[in-house]
């Protein structure tokens, strides 16, 4: 509609002026009855008072010659206009949406983004392997394309601004860096002083969209600031949100998700999200790390992981700004729906020494703003009063291209449901968050971790090169809250399930900071996939005392079991026993005595 | 002594050193080597290259990915006596290709590279050594060790030969 306005506008002028030339020429022909005019326009050539046949003949000719002449003119004004004003527009919406995510509410204080890729202007019509999605399962399966297909020209479409990057530091290392700058460079040290950046790759690793094509030996390129509007199955094709078409032979769908909000506070209006930070992304991080500074209390509604890492990253915090912290969730405990319950209330005494006002089995009423500050009513009648808060309440998987690719979504897990080999249809996979897949061993489900994006990427990746193997590398998963718990997990661990715990007595040996110092790798994880990052967290003031007492959960494992069968394992403060906890997932036997099963881990050595 | 409680449907097992010294009786599922779910080492068990495989950080795939495969594919299956003698000119592309990425691929790594590489072929080793860490953002740790703890899982054969019973 604009575009016809302003087509129009730059017409409108160029058809007077048409318009006049016509007038003037059809009078000066003599096909008009009214007397024709005494004053002639300059711009046209004056021969004199009609008269005379061969004059006018010539006449008629130069004006014939005039008028095509001026058509042409017009014409080419026009189209040249229309050209330059879809360049511009092309430009304009290139530029990286970061207000976008404002459609269901995800209120976040964001910044405008700083050092972007400018998204380029020439996108390839055509290519072997599409990707959408920049994030790790997107990235996890370029590297697998590329490995096993030589040559392979693999090309990523992000509707973020950034390359593809690793997100478990955005909510831990990030947090205990030193560095002031930590904002800007996204990098962290670890423990063994070595430093790396949250991306996967510099800039340099990638090649530019519009030399895709024409690279000999192929490569990844990465199109940002673009999303992925319709999906053309039949076609082989999608669209982008700036019309472009982009034909593919393969495709994998790595949406992942945006974090969900709670409805009470999408109903709360205006001021109320403005002070409401969505926790997903480079940008949140940002951002949230900047109004932290500058607030005096921030309540986090959650008590998974992302709300419970970040509750005990900010607490840490709180020891030098003075900043008050509160944790508030339904469960009893943190991690409420994970672990066991013994172990939940152990590991939120836990979090609460690290200084964070933990206020448990809270359902949030209403959330008002007053007098520039947030009031949190529960639905018991406590009142919280706070300046900030973050909603860590889960992720929505992103099924958007659903409808227009005729997709099945998943009703039980959500997201878009993919057979064992990851596959949705002939020519799509989906990997990561968004994908709910056959596990041959533990059955449907949808997992959202980052070690599970690397092996689903790496598999759809395979897949799309030929492969045909089913999901059956077991990821994992680990979380730090504080210096004292760390635990990493394989399988299905819901805190629904009858568990058996084996624990031993923990020495100071035992946490995450001696496990990273004794393998002399700084990445904990990374003896499990490489590109895994995570350490232990860096602790300026001493560890608080830890009470003694018999029920000192210390370190062990807990099985978790469905049906006598081990589903799921916890591994909790030992390291390094990853492998024997998949194979026994694996095998998927029944075990009489899990006491035998835990002999294998050998707890009690480090 | 070993000390247990139940609470509600969760069990919970305390145990000491001494406990757990008598060796398990649990059993598992001996592994199979040529399944071909599992996820493969550097070399397959048909003897090629496994270019996906985590423990080579992706130098397969990154810009230098097909000098590098060239010319460890041509070290791989060198029977020169001194192996790889022929493969000179395919190292030389490779470093060349890697000195136009200096980001990517650190020039102090280089000499370390070429010689790892070489030993490495040689042994499907699942060990989790010391290695150095992944240094950032570089695909170079391809020769510096493939025994780097990445392949702990990843072989899981060899390691779970260790803990079968």
């Amino acid at each position: 509609m604009l575009k016809c306005r302003t087509v129009w506008k730059k017409l409108a002028p160029l058809a007077r002026a048409s318009s006049n030339v016509c007038r003037q020429n059809v009078r000066r022909t003599g096909l008009t009855n009214g007397r024709i005019p005494a004053h002639v326009p300059a711009a046209h050539m004056s021969t004199g008072p009609a008269g005379g046949g061969r004059e006018n003949q010539l006449y008629i000719l130069l004006v014939g010659a005039t008028f095509l002449g001026g058509g042409v003119y017009a014409y080419r004004t026009v189209k040249g206009d229309q050209q330059r004003y879809q360049e511009r527009i092309d430009e304009i919406s290139s530029r990286p949406h970061r207000v976008a995510t404002q459609v269901p509410a995800a209120p976040i204080l964001s910044e405008p983004p700083v050092d972007i890729v400018p998204a380029s202007l020439k996108v390839p019509s055509h290519t072997p392997y599409l990707l959408i999605g920049g994030g790790t399962a997107s990235f996890a399966a370029a590297r697998s394309i590329r490995a096993r297909d030589p040559g392979a020209k693999v090309l990523i479409v992000t509707d973020e601004p950034d390359l593809p990057y690793m997100r478990p530091p955005l909510s831990k290392e990030l947090w205990f860096s030193d560095d002031p700058t930590v904002t800007e460079t996204l990098r962290f040290k670890q423990w063994n002083g070595k430093e790396r950046s949250i991306y996967f790759q510099p800039a340099s690793f990638y090649i530019p969209p519009e030399e895709l094509e024409s690279a000999e030996n192929g490569g990844v390129a990465v199109l940002t600031g673009r999303k992925v509007v319709h999906m053309d199955v039949r076609g082989n094709k999608v669209k982008l949100d700036n019309d472009t078409e982009i034909s593919y032979d393969k495709c994998l769908i790595a949406t992942g998700g945006m974090p969900r909000n709670l409805q009470v506070i999408e109903r709360a209006g205006e001021e109320v999200m403005e002070k409401t930070t969505l926790f997903r992304k480079i940008e949140d991080f940002k951002s949230l790390d900047k109004v932290s500074r500058n607030i005096n209390s921030i309540t986090i509604i959650g008590g998974g992981f992302l709300g419970s890492e970040l509750a005990c990253a900010l607490g840490r915090r709180s020891n030098e700004s003075g900043l008050e912290v509160i944790q508030m969730y339904p469960e009893k405990g943190n991690m409420g729906k994970v672990l066991p319950e013994y172990l939940s209330n152990w590991t939120t005494e836990k979090v609460k020494s690290e200084g964070v006002k933990v206020i448990s089995e809270a359902l949030v009423k209403s959330v008002t703003c007053k007098d520039d500050k947030l009031e949190i009513q529960l639905k018991d009648g406590r009142l919280v009063k706070t300046d900030h808060i973050v909603a860590a309440v889960g992720l929505e998987p992103n099924v958007d291209l659903a409808k227009s690719a005729g997709l099945e979504v998943d009703s039980d897990f959500g997201g878009f449901r993919v057979n064992a080999e990851l596959q949705a249809r002939s020519n799509i996979w989906v990997a990561g968050d968004a994908a709910c897949f056959y596990d041959i061993r533990l059955g449907r489900r949808r997992v959202e971790h980052h070690d599970h994006a690397v092996v689903s990427g790496r598999l759809a990746g395979e897949n799309m090169t030929g492969a045909n193997k089913p999901y059956w590398h077991q990821s994992m998963f680990w979380s730090d809250l504080g210096p004292d718990v760390g635990y990493e997990a394989i399988g299905i661990v819901d805190s629904s399930l009858p568990t058996v715990g084996v624990f031993a007595k923990a020495t100071a040996k035992d946490t995450p900071k001696a496990a990273t110092e004794k393998s002399g790798t700084g990445i904990r994880s990374e003896s499990e996939t490489e590109d895994t990052a995570t350490s232990p967290v860096a602790s300026s003031t001493p560890a608080p005392a830890m009470v003694q007492h018999k029920d000192d959960y210390g370190k062990g494992v807990i099985f978790y079991l469905r049906d006598k069968v081990v589903v799921g394992i916890i591994l909790w403060n030992v390291f390094n026993r990853m492998p024997i906890a998949r194979k026994i997932i694996k095998d998927g036997e029944e075990h009489a005595d899990l006491n035998e099963v835990a002999k294998l881990f050998n707890i009690h050595e480090d | 002594m070993s000390y247990c409680r139940q609470e509600g449907k969760d069990r919970i097992i305390f145990v000491t050193k001494e406990d757990h010294e008598t060796p398990s009786n649990a059993e598992l599922i001996p592994e199979d080597p040529d399944d071909p779910y599992e996820e493969q080492g550097l070399i397959l068990p048909s003897g090629d290259i496994n270019w996906n495989c985590p423990c080579l950080g992706g130098m397969a795939s990154g810009p230098c990915g097909s000098q590098f495969k060239e010319a460890f594919s041509c070290f791989h299956y060198s029977k020169e006596e001194v192996k790889g003698s022929e493969c000179i000119d395919n190292f030389r592309n490779m470093q060349e290709c890697m000195q136009r990425y200096p980001e990517l691929y650190p020039q102090e790594e280089e000499k370390e590279s070429s010689s790892q590489a070489e030993s490495n072929s040689g042994s499907v080793s699942a060990t989790p050594t010391e290695g150095s860490a992944l240094p950032p953002e570089t695909d170079s740790t391809a020769g510096t060790s493939t025994s780097e703890s990445t392949v702990s899982s990843d072989s899981t054969s060899p390691t779970d030969n260790q803990i079968a019973s």
